[in-house]
């Protein structure tokens, strides 16, 4: 009867189990009633739960379920570059092509990055960790993952938790730091309407970019040719199959075995360490100063340029697509409601995809 | 006699407005969704609604007329 018993999982939770069980159903919670990220945080949040079941063995190297679809889908870098092949197809680059002066917004939001990696390091993390915690910055999930998973795979749980969590809280962390950085006459700096984008431009624009960017950082080159890839599935007009099956039954597919497999790597041993707590600290510190930093370019910007730029956009340059630009959006037409800024935010939205990629192909490259 | 457009292509989801309403600047006219985010189109001067030239479920483009106040 005894060793029946002990067959079970029961006698051997731990309190950390436990405590891992309640963030689990908090994730699961949060997904379900306040919709926060919950394409990610339910299977995260499922994922987390069942590691943390006693003599299941799901993450054990070389036999558990999950470990494989870590193993083969992150530690193989698949499923971060499929995650992009699939936002490529959903990406509009027009904006930022209409108006290019929206790259530099979205380079300027990396800075937030490199903060948090001097930040960390000051903490006393590794460079290596000290990279994958600075990416939160950018706001990019599968690209703090991508970067995690090849620099400081035991901080996985951690940073893409970080990330998805400070997306998700967009709404909430960025608007008090735009109120403080900006005037009220800056606030209400109306844009003018953008030019439309012809299709030749948008066709060239993935393949231009593929070149440029992976000839100057060839590190960044597994997420940025497959997100290029994507967009010119979109934009050539003549694979709408590949494009449509890139945006809608890959991307569901992929982001199932993404999600399951970031849970799966926070067991309670892996992921109650004081560690993890510096892990958040430092992410929203970099998501802070990315949003600062978009911003406060704008307004440097503005000293400049003659058509004057609303610091509102410089935001959007953290890459969570679209709900900075909604943030932007919503900021603008509460100071003013005939002023849409919404179309101007994607462009520092979407260039600050291409630069969080930039980022973590310098950090790969420098510090993998 | 002023155009209220588009500013943006998106879906126009609601007619805030009947032909012959009095509005005032800032009324909402029309909500139109773009990337799905619904964004009240407004008026930007008081007057009446003249002419209402797009109905619910509507796709626009960007500087299409959508309300024409007087």
């Amino acid at each position: 009867m005894l060793e029946m018993v002990l067959t079970t999982g029961v006698v051997h939770l731990t309190i950390g189990n436990l405590v891992m069980w309640l963030i689990a159903f908090l994730f699961i919670y949060l997904a379900i009633t306040k919709n926060y990220e919950p394409l990610l945080l339910v299977p995260i949040g499922f994922g987390i739960l069942v590691v943390n079941l006693p003599l299941t063995f799901l993450m054990q190297e070389g036999e558990g379920l999950l470990w494989k679809f870590y193993h083969y889908g992150l530690e193989w870098e698949v499923i971060p570059p499929l995650i992009f092949l699939g936002l490529g197809a959903m990406t509009d680059f027009g904006p930022m092509i209409a108006n290019p002066k929206t790259l530099i917004l979205g380079a300027g939001a990396q800075f937030g990055v490199y903060v948090a990696f001097f930040g960390a390091l000051i903490l006393g993390f590794q460079i290596p960790e000290a990279c994958s915690i600075g990416i939160i910055g950018g706001a990019d999930g599968p690209t703090t993952i991508y970067t995690t998973v090849h620099l400081a795979p035991h901080l996985l749980g951690a940073t893409a938790v970080a990330a998805y969590s400070y997306m998700s809280l967009v709404p909430i962390i960025q608007p008090p730091i735009m109120r403080l950085l900006t005037t009220d006459k800056e606030r209400k700096i109306k844009m003018r309407q953008l030019r439309p984008v012809s299709k030749k431009e948008k066709i060239l624009f993935p393949l231009v970019t593929v070149l440029v960017i992976c000839l100057i950082v060839p590190a960044s080159a597994p997420l940025m040719a497959l997100f290029m890839l994507g967009n010119l599935f979109k934009e050539c007009g003549v694979v709408k199959r590949l494009s449509d099956t890139a945006a809608n039954e890959l991307m569901n597919i992929v982001t199932i075995l993404l999600g399951i497999s970031v849970g799966a790597t926070m067991s309670a041993e892996a992921f109650l360490r004081p560690q993890v707590i510096f892990v958040f600290i430092m992410g929203l510190v970099a998501f802070a100063f990315s949003t600062a930093a978009g911003i406060l370019l704008a307004k440097f910007m503005n000293l400049f340029f003659k058509e004057k730029v609303n610091p509102l956009i410089g935001s959007a340059g953290v890459s969570a697509v679209p709900m900075a630009a909604r943030v932007s959006q919503i900021m603008g037409a509460k100071y003013d409601p005939k002023n849409f800024l919404l179309m101007h935010a994607m462009g520092p939205n979407v260039a600050g995809v291409i630069g969080t990629v930039v980022a973590a192909g310098v950090f790969i490259a420098l510090a993998g | 006699m002023s155009d209220v457009t588009a500013p943006m292509a998106g879906k126009v989801i609601d007619v805030k407005v009947n032909v012959g309403d009095t509005v005032n600047e800032d009324d909402d006219l029309i909500i139109l969704e773009a990337m799905k985010m619904e964004m009240p189109i407004v008026a930007p001067a008081s007057g009446t609604v003249k002419e209402i030239k797009c109905k619910k479920g509507d796709s626009v483009g960007a500087d299409d007329v959508l309300v024409v106040i007087e």
